[in-house]
C-alpha cells in the first residue's frame, strides 16, 4: 500500500482522538481517545519501519504497547478512585484544586 | 511513489474506512458501551492493518493486548462505575465543539502537509526480517540485543503499575473487622445482659408436606419461634403458616387412626 496514504490514516486517526479528548466528558472516553492516539502513533511506526526497511519502528511501537497498557492499569484504577469519592466519572465532577 | 504490494493496498482501502468508523463511533455515541465496543472494532482493524505490512507479531499483539486486554479492562470498569450515566450535551465552555472541530482540521491539515509527502522511497522490510530467518525472530534479536535495556525497564514500568493499581484500589476501612473472639465476646456479652441465647438459632421447621426453610419451626406449646425464620423472609410476608401446615397432619393422622382402629382391635 501507499505509506503516504498511511500516514494521511494515522494523521485523521489522531486528529479524532484529539477531537474527542476535547469534546467528551465522560473520563473514560477520553481516556480511549488518548489510547487511540497512541494508536495513531503506532501506525506511524510501523509504516516508517517498512519505508526505512528496519525493524527498529516495530520495536518501538511495541514498546508503546507496553507503555500503553501501564498507563491504562494506573488510569483506570485513578477513574475508579474518583468515582468512589465524587460518584461520577464526568471529567467536570472534579472540581477539588478550583478556587 | 511506489506502492508496496497490490494485496496490501486491498487490505488498507478495506480496513482504513472501517478504522476511521469505528474511531468515529468512539467519538460520536453517547453511550460510553458503544464507545468502548467501536474502538475495539477499530483496533481489530488496525490488527489487519499491522499484518498488511510485515509485522505479524505487533498485529498479533494488537489483537491480545489492546482488544484483549486494554479494551476488555476498559469494559470492565466502564461496568463497574455506572454503565447507565450518559454523557451529557451541555458545553461548558461555550462554542467548545466548534472550535474543537476547527483546530482539530487543522492539525490534520499540518500533519498532512508536514509529513505526509515525507516518505523516502521505500525499501521493505524483506531484508531485515530475513537476517534473522523471520519477523518474529529479527524482532526478537532487536528486543533483547539492542533494546535490551529498555526492554528491562518495561518490566520495571509493569511492575510499578501493578504495584500503583494496587494501591490505588485499595481503599481504608471506615470501622475496624471484628474478629472471631470479639463476636463470641459480644455475644455472652448479650447473654449476660439481656438473656440473649448465645448458641446457634433454631433451624426452620421440617412437616410432612413441607420442609422449605419459610416455614417456621413449632415451639412445645403449638406457637411458632420466630427466630426460626430469616428475618428477610419475614420482611418480604414469604413466611408460610406452620401450625395450618401441623394441624393438616394432625387431622391426618387422626383421620388414620378412626379408619384403622376397629381393624386393630
Amino acid at each position: 500500500m501507499n505509506p503516504e496514504l498511511v500516514l494521511w490514516l494515522a494523521a485523521i486517526l489522531f486528529g479524532i482522538g484529539a477531537l474527542g479528548l476535547l469534546t467528551r466528558r465522560n473520563a473514560l472516553v477520553a481516556f480511549m481517545c488518548v489510547e487511540l492516539m497512541l494508536n495513531a502513533a503506532n501506525l506511524v511506526l510501523v509504516v516508517m519501519s517498512e519505508v526505512h526497511g528496519g525493524l527498529d519502528g516495530q520495536v518501538a511501537a511495541f514498546f508503546v504497547m507496553v507503555v500503553a497498557a501501564a498507563e491504562v492499569v494506573v488510569g483506570l484504577s485513578i477513574i475508579v478512585m474518583v468515582y468512589r469519592s465524587r460518584r461520577s466519572t464526568s471529567v467536570d465532577a472534579a472540581n477539588l484544586l478550583k478556587l | 511513489m511506489i506502492p508496496l504490494s497490490v494485496e496490501a493496498d486491498i487490505v488498507f482501502w478495506i480496513c482504513g474506512p472501517l478504522v476511521i468508523a469505528g474511531a468515529l463511533g468512539l467519538v460520536l455515541f453517547r453511550k460510553a458501551v458503544y464507545s468502548a465496543l467501536s474502538m475495539a472494532f477499530a483496533m481489530v482493524n488496525l490488527a489487519a492493518l499491522y499484518a498488511a505490512m510485515e509485522a505479524p507479531l505487533l498485529a498479533a499483539a494488537q489483537v491480545i493486548v489492546y482488544t484483549g486486554a486494554i479494551m476488555m479492562l476498559f469494559l470492565f470498569v466502564l461496568m463497574l462505575v455506572g454503565v447507565d450515566q450518559a454523557d451529557s450535551l451541555v458545553e461548558t465552555i461555550k462554542g467548545q465543539r466548534i472550535w474543537a472541530g476547527i483546530g482539530v482540521l487543522g492539525v490534520i491539515g499540518l500533519i498532512i502537509a508536514g509529513i505526509g509527502h515525507a516518505v523516502i522511497p521505500v525499501e521493505g522490510l524483506e531484508a531485515a526480517n530475513n537476517l534473522y530467518g523471520g519477523n518474529v525472530q529479527s524482532l526478537a534479536a532487536l528486543i533483547f540485543g539492542r533494546y535490551v535495556f529498555g526492554f528491562e525497564l518495561t518490566s520495571a514500568l509493569l511492575i510499578t503499575a501493578a504495584v500503583g493499581a494496587m494501591v490505588l484500589a485499595q481503599h481504608a476501612r471506615l470501622v475496624p473487622k471484628i474478629s472471631q473472639r470479639e463476636r463470641a465476646q459480644l455475644r455472652m456479652d448479650a447473654y449476660a445482659e439481656q438473656g440473649v441465647h448465645p448458641g446457634a438459632l433454631p433451624s426452620s421447621g421440617v412437616y410432612a408436606l413441607n420442609n422449605s426453610i419459610a416455614a417456621p419451626a413449632l415451639l412445645p406449646d403449638g406457637s411458632v419461634s420466630p427466630e426460626s425464620v430469616s428475618e428477610v423472609l419475614d420482611g418480604r410476608g414469604a413466611t408460610l403458616d406452620a401450625p395450618a401446615m401441623s394441624s393438616a397432619t394432625a387431622q391426618a393422622f387422626a383421620a388414620v387412626d378412626a379408619a384403622t382402629k376397629g381393624e386393630l382391635e
